[in-house]
Parts: structure tokens; C-alpha cells; sequence
């Protein structure tokens, strides 16, 4: 407990209080927040961004960046999707667009840690670029009649949650595992903390930077796959925007831009903070306008009480 | 003649006493060393003489009259200047750009930057301090030694009655370090007061006229240089008597543990050297003639274009450090901060990185190991903490030194090779590192040691390898460890 605590004041302080403000206030604005079906709700709509959180918290830590997520995104569900329609097992569907996700990822990774180039510039090209792709695959048009079965992975329910859910669920146990306990966790902080240093210590720095972005890619495209059986079809346009609220989600949880410090819980509470936002101003009936405007004065406070921290430590 | 006194300083950080009444002068033309280990306070000392700490009590006097320094500014205006140890350039800039910032109005013309002015002003301070290179060159391309000089020159374009220079001559050669004691010798008699912080004894009596002496945050003494000995100095820091300032043992060394045949990098051509079993060697020469050249080609960081490694017989293919960690040969590097160590990591994690492999199970990380190894080499190697969970930051610069070579022991290398191992170090850790080299060797192992710091190189090491422009010149062995001799093959001259 002691730990826990020590760990929350060391790196998600401010998040965190954050958090529990939201929901103090949101419990007493409306009656209808802190109820069970809203807080599934609530885990179910940040269950896609959460996925593809966890990727870039990877990414982020070895101080890189991917932007293409969005558009890996939309590509793999465009792929899944596609094989269905043309009868193909859902399972092997879902299995290729996935393995679709890791080859985009893979390319990201290859340039950014053979060719040695800016991480930003690499994911800003394939992220226009698989976009483009997706909509030649598409040829600009939604595919649907998605098969029953695959419908069920989105929408169904065990034990009451959301399938999504327990995939956000099963997927950040992992991470953390991977991230916290294991070797492989331990150098990808060292590389972000000092790529010098890693690489005289014996750590394959450039394996690891692939990883990282194959990790990110695979993520990117089961929240694809996620976000397709959920809403019954593949859109050229979905996830447009979405690698900024995960980036959002990351940095909110108290990770560091400059790599090497940062946690999955923090990623985990950064989500919630912007799921609870939008889902507290749909319930307050706020104007929409209003509601991007207001989630970027929290999210600019929630850093504002992160940053006081770290430079009162 | 202007009279800098500070008297009866006192500062505390959150409860803890750095400084209790520490008392300094300097006048005019004249050089005052201030010596002291690791935390003895000089750094905080200096902080508040250059306005960056406030005393909690305590007067500075400049001529007798109280000053009162609350910030940077105040203390520039007095005349007040500190050339730090770590350098604060900016590499990716034009040695003249590097002068220009912080003195922008005097280059400023309608807006723009007068540039023909200022290349002229700065070639006229590069060459007033012997540095020749064309003022339009990127500061990234210069050595250390020269990014130093810059250091100097720039804090020279003001006008300084009083300068700081703390460690200048850490990353110097020691023509550098010869060319810099003229240029303090020439600011003293312009009547520049000096305050110079080293912790070379040597240079302090080339260059200090007096030596102020702190230990624990207090004032202990201040001595004539001309009436002291290295042996007092030595025993006022620590507070004990220290018995041999380089504790050579003597061993009978065994079998060639590693055997370098005609190694040729991009930096250095043919070079042979052997070290054996039971044996310190020196890798010695002026900076930039190639000894950590030779460190990074034995451990798979630079690229061999010819020639072999052999390490107990058989011949080692390294292609990156990996290999090199895997067959036995692990390098402390130079350059503790960006090479050595993860600084914000904790000493636990530090001391595990290169050896995760064996403290760890199907990939997972036994959390139990780790702490047993920290704890054994933060043991063994007396690193000073509260516990092992300490940030590497956090530490003095003598206990980040055990921490990093600790970081090597742990993977129990064949050849360790010692890179500058005392740089910035305190006289108390220094005498640990070299007990621990004389361990070392009883025990077996093969030692190649790089230093700039000629009596340690010299004191420690069985044989020394000279190297002058990328070769080997010459190799000095017990009986012929004489500074001249190394001096006639460092800068290329035959024995």
C-alpha cells in the first residue's frame, strides 16, 4: 500500500487528482454518472483509445512518437473487414489484419531505427501514406455487412462488461507485465532514459526501437478491428485523429515526452480523464461546441498540476 | 588592488548544513585555490558568491564595503565570473555565434548581427588565447580542450576583476593544461583574482598562490603554497594522513589474457599491445592521440578495419558492444554522465542493465537478484548511500564512479579497461578506485587503464603504452616510468 501510494505521488499526482475531481463533481452534477451502467459505459468508450494509449506509451517511452496510428487503424479494419465480406473465417480475418498491423508497425520501426530518421517525420509519411491506402483499398466507400459473429467481439458482453473491455483489460495487464517486470520493459526505459548509455551496456537498441512500433502497430489495429465489429463497418475515415488522444492520454498520465519515464497506470488514468470529460459533458447536456474547449482547459490543467510536481521533487 | 572577502557563510538545504562559516579571500593578481573532497562545500560555496545561492548568513566584501549578491546579474556587475566544470555551449553553433550569445547589443547593428565585427573580435581572443581555428567553424567539431578554451574566452569578453574557474583543466591535454596556467598566469598579472578549483594537487602549486582548504562545510585552513606540501594538503582535505598517493602492488603477471595484433579503426593505425593476467596497463598520450580510440575498438563500439583481438587464445569477432560484453571485456567509458550512466535510474537498476540476462527468468526480471547484486557491489565497492533505490543523480561524482564500475564488475569481464576512472573524482573515492584496480589484480584479472592524469598513469600501471596521433610510439616498462620519457614518446619524439 505504502508503495502504491509512493508510486502515485512519484509520477501520476496530478492525473490522479485529477481524476477524482472529475468524478467528485461529475457524481454530484448529475445523478446518472456514477451509476454502473454509465461507468461501463464510460470503459467501453475509451476501450479503442486505451488500446492504442498503450502502444504509444511504448513508443513514447524509447522517446519516439507514432503518428500513423490513426490510419494503421483504419487500414487493418479495412482489411479484416474486407476478407469477411468475401467469406473468409472471421478468426483468420481478424488474425491477418492484425499481422497487417505489425508489418505497418515494422515499417515505421525500420526507419526509425535503421535508417536512423526523426520518428516524427517517419510516422507523419506513413500516416498520410496507409491513409491513402485505405481509401484506394475502399475506394472511398464503407464496407458493410459484416458478419454476425465478428458483431458479437464488440458488442457482446461476459460477465456483464463489455468483450472490448476485457480486451483493454487483458491487453494493459500485459503491457504492465512487459513494461515493469521484464527485461525487455527494463531497456526499452533505459533506451528512452539514455540511448548511449543502452547501447554500451549491450542492449540491441535497434531491435528494441523495431518493437516498439510493431507493438504500437498491432495495438493500432486491434482497436481497428474493435471499432469495426462495434459499429457493424469499416470506414476509410475512422480513427482520423485519434493518435492525438492517445498521445493526449499518455502525456496526461504523467509520461514524458523525452522517453524514459512515464508508467502504464499513469497512461490508463490519462484515458480515463478524457473518456470521463466527454462522457460528463454528454451527460451534462454541454453544447458540443463548448466541449472540445472545456477538455483542452483540463487537460492543460491536469499538466499544469503534473509539472508543478515534478519541479517541486 | 580589489579585495573579494567572504566571511562566516553559512548555508543549509532543508535542514542540512552544507556550509558553517566558511571564510575566503582573494585580491587582485593573485591565484586561491579551494580545495576540498567532494561535498565539502565548494561548489555551494561558489553558487553564492556568483548569485545563484542565497547564504543564510555571512557577509561578502568587495574593498571593504558589503555587497549584497541576490542574483547572476549582481554578481556580473561586480565583476564576478564563473567558468563551470561542465561545458555550457552550444555545439551546434559557430565558435563565434558561442561568443555572440549573452553579448548581443555589442554586435548589434540596425537589428542585425554584425558579423564581419564579431568574427574579427573573436579571432582576436582565440588568438590572444592561442586557439587556432577559424571563428566560423561549428563548436561541435572542437576537442574538449579548445570547447574549454572557448569557455575562457567568452567569460573573458567581460570586464572580470574576479573569476571562478572550477576544474578547468579535468578534460585538458597537457599542452592545453600548459597553455591554460599561462593564460591564468597572464590574467593575474593584469590583476584578475583567481579563485581555482582542482583537484590535481600538482596544478595547484603551479598555478595557486595560496590554498584555502574546506572539509564537511567548514573552513579548516588556508596556506602559503610555497610553505606547504602535497601531503599536508592531502591530509587537511581528508582529515587523516593518506600513505601512498599511488599504492602500487606488486604481482607476478601470468598467462596474455588479451593479445592486440596491428588493430586499425578510422582513428587509429596498427596497434599492437598486450595485456596479461594479474596486470595493470597503461594506455597513455595527449588527448586526441587515440588511447580511448583504442578502448572503443576493443569494445566493439568502432569498426576494425584490420587487424585482431584475441582474448584468452581465441579471436573475437565484435561488431557491437554486445559481443565484447559477451566475451569478457567491458569498458568504463570517459564520459561518466552521457556514457556511463542512466542518471535519474536508481543505482539498482544501474548496476543490472548489462547483466538483465542472468537476473532474470524467462524474460521476467527477479526482482530479488537485482537487489542482491546492488546490494554486493554497493558493499563491496563502499558506494555511499541511503539505499540502493538512490537515483544515480543524486550521487557525488566519486560514488557515481563505483556505481558505473560496478556496473562492469557485475558482469565478472575477463579485461576490464578503466577509461579516466578518477575524473572528477574526490582524493578519498580516488584512493578507493585504485585499491580496488590493486584487488583487481591480485585476483587475476587483466587491467588496461586510460588516464590524462600522468602521475596516476604512471603511479598505478606495470608497463605504459604511449600513443601519439593514432600509433603506439613506445612502450615504457617498470623500471623507466619517468614523466620525460613519456613526454619525448607522447608528442613523437623517440625514446
Amino acid at each position: 500500500m505504502e508503495r502504491i501510494i509512493k508510486t502515485i505521488k512519484r509520477y501520476h499526482l496530478g492525473p490522479t487528482i485529477g481524476l477524482i475531481i472529475l468524478i467528485f463533481i461529475l457524481s454530484f452534477a448529475t445523478a446518472k454518472f456514477f451509476t454502473f451502467g454509465n461507468l461501463r459505459n464510460v470503459a467501453l468508450q475509451i476501450s479503442v483509445n486505451a488500446l492504442i494509449a498503450v502502444g504509444m506509451t511504448f513508443v513514447i517511452l524509447t522517446s519516439g512518437i507514432d503518428l500513423s496510428v490513426g490510419s494503421t487503424l483504419a487500414l487493418s479494419a479495412a482489411l479484416a473487414s474486407q476478407l469477411m465480406v468475401g467469406h473468409v473465417n472471421p478468426w483468420v480475418a481478424v488474425i491477418a489484419a492484425l499481422a497487417f498491423g505489425g508489418v505497418a508497425g515494422a515499417v515505421n520501426g525500420l526507419f526509425v531505427a535503421y535508417a536512423g530518421l526523426a520518428p516524427f517525420i517517419v510516422t507523419l509519411g506513413t500516416m498520410t501514406l496507409f491513409r491513402g491506402m485505405t481509401e484506394i483499398y475502399t475506394n472511398g466507400m464503407p464496407i458493410y455487412n459484416l458478419p454476425q459473429e465478428f458483431a458479437k467481439f464488440g458488442t457482446g458482453t461476459f460477465l456483464e462488461i463489455p468483450i472490448p473491455v476485457w480486451v483493454m483489460a487483458f491487453v494493459l495487464i500485459t503491457a504492465w507485465v512487459v513494461l515493469h517486470r521484464t527485461i525487455a520493459g527494463r531497456r526499452i526505459y533505459a533506451i528512452g532514459g539514455n540511448e548511449r548509455v543502452s547501447f554500451l551496456a549491450g542492449v540491441p537498441v535497434k531491435r528494441y526501437l523495431l518493437s516498439v512500433y510493431v507493438v504500437s502497430g498491432i495495438l493500432a489495429s486491434l482497436a481497428g478491428i474493435i471499432l469495426a465489429s462495434r459499429l457493424g463497418s469499416a470506414e476509410p475515415t475512422a480513427g482520423v485523429g485519434y493518435e492525438l488522444d492517445a498521445i493526449t492520454a499518455v502525456v496526461l498520465g504523467g509520461t514524458s515526452l523525452a522517453g524514459g519515464e512515464g508508467t502504464l497506470v499513469g497512461t490508463l488514468i490519462g484515458a480515463l480523464i478524457l473518456g470521463i470529460i466527454d462522457n460528463g459533458l454528454n451527460l451534462l447536456n454541454v453544447n458540443s461546441f463548448y466541449q472540445d474547449a472545456v477538455k483542452g482547459l483540463i487537460i492543460l490543467a491536469a499538466i499544469m498540476l503534473d509539472r508543478k510536481k515534478s519541479s517541486a521533487r | 588592488m580589489a579585495l573579494l572577502e567572504m566571511k562566516g557563510i553559512c548555508k543549509g538545504f532543508s535542514g542540512v548544513k552544507v556550509l558553517q562559516g566558511v571564510d575566503l579571500q582573494v585580491s587582485g593578481g593573485e591565484v586561491v585555490a579551494l580545495l576540498g573532497e567532494n561535498g565539502a562545500g565548494k561548489s555551494t560555496l561558489m553558487k553564492i558568491l556568483t548569485g545563484v545561492y542565497a547564504a543564510d548568513a555571512g557577509q561578502i566584501a568587495i574593498d571593504g564595503e558589503t555587497v549584497s549578491i541576490k542574483a547572476i546579474p549582481d554578481a556580473q556587475n561586480l565583476g564576478i565570473e564563473m567558468i563551470y566544470q561542465e561545458l555550457n555551449l552550444f555545439p551546434n553553433l559557430s565558435v563565434a555565434e558561442n561568443f555572440l550569445i549573452g553579448h548581443e547589443n555589442e554586435f548589434r547593428t540596425l537589428g542585425f548581427v554584425n558579423y564581419p565585427l564579431l568574427y574579427k573580435k573573436v579571432g582576436e581572443t582565440m588568438a590572444a588565447l592561442n586557439l587556432n581555428r577559424d571563428p566560423k567553424e561549428s563548436l561541435g567539431g572542437l576537442s574538449v580542450g579548445e570547447q574549454q578554451l572557448v569557455e575562457i574566452g567568452k567569460a573573458l569578453q567581460k570586464d572580470v576583476r574576479f573569476l571562478i574557474m572550477d576544474e578547468p583543466t579535468s578534460a585538458l591535454s597537457r599542452a592545453e593544461t600548459e597553455r591554460l596556467f599561462e593564460i591564468v598566469r597572464s590574467l593575474k598579472d593584469k590583476g584578475v583574482g583567481i579563485i581555482y578549483i582542482s583537484h590535481r594537487l600538482e596544478e595547484l602549486f603551479a598555478v595557486a598562490d595560496r590554498v584555502t582548504v574546506l572539509r564537511d562545510g567548514q573552513f579548516i585552513a588556508t596556506v602559503k603554497t610555497e610553505e606547504t606540501t602535497e601531503r599536508e594538503l592531502v591530509s587537511l582535505m581528508v582529515g587523516r594522513e593518506i600513505e601512498e598517493r599511488y599504492p602500487h602492488v606488486e604481482t607476478t603477471p601470468t598467462e596474455i589474457v588479451l593479445r592486440a595484433k596491428q588493430l586499425s579503426t578510422q582513428f587509429v593505425q596498427n596497434v599492437s599491445l598486450e595485456v596479461r593476467a594479474g596486470e595493470i596497463v597503461g594506455l597513455g598520450g595527449l588527448m586526441g592521440s587515440g588511447r580511448t580510440e583504442v578502448a572503443r575498438a576493443l569494445s566493439g563500439i568502432d569498426a576494425l578495419k584490420s587487424g585482431e583481438i584475441i582474448l584468452e587464445g581465441r579471436k573475437l569477432s565484435l561488431r557491437t558492444p554486445i559481443n565484447a560484453i559477451r566475451s569478457g571485456i567491458a569498458l568504463v567509458t570517459e564520459d561518466r554522465k552521457n556514457e556511463g550512466l542512466h542518471l535519474p535510474f536508481s543505482i539498482r537498476e544501474n548496476l543490472a542493465l548489462p547483466t538483465l540476462d542472468a537476473r532474470s527468468r524467462w524474460g521476467i526480471i527477479s526482482r530479488q537478484k537485482e537487489r542482491e547484486n546492488a546490494e554486493h557491489w554497493v558493499k563491496q565497492l563502499r558506494v555511499k548511500t541511503p539505499t540502493i533505490e538512490q537515483s544515480a543523480q543524486n550521487l557525488s561524482g566519486g560514488n557515481q564512479q563505483k556505481v558505473v564500475i560496478g556496473k562492469w564488475l557485475s558482469c565478472n569481464p575477463k579485461l576490464l579497461i578503466l577509461d579516466e576512472p578518477t575524473r572528477g573524482v574526490d582524493v578519498g573515492a580516488k584512493q578507493e578506485i585504485y585499491q580496488l584496480m590493486n584487488q583487481l589484480k591480485l585476483e587475476g584479472k587483466a587491467v588496461l587503464l586510460i588516464s590524462s592524469d600522468l602521475p596516476e598513469l604512471l603511479g598505478m600501471s606495470d608497463r605504459v603504452y604511449v600513443m601519439h596521433e593514432g600509433v603506439i610510439m613506445g612502450e615504457l616498462q617498470s623500471g623507466e616510468m619517468e614523466q620525460e620519457a613519456f613526454m619525448r614518446l607522447a608528442t613523437g619524439g623517440e625514446v
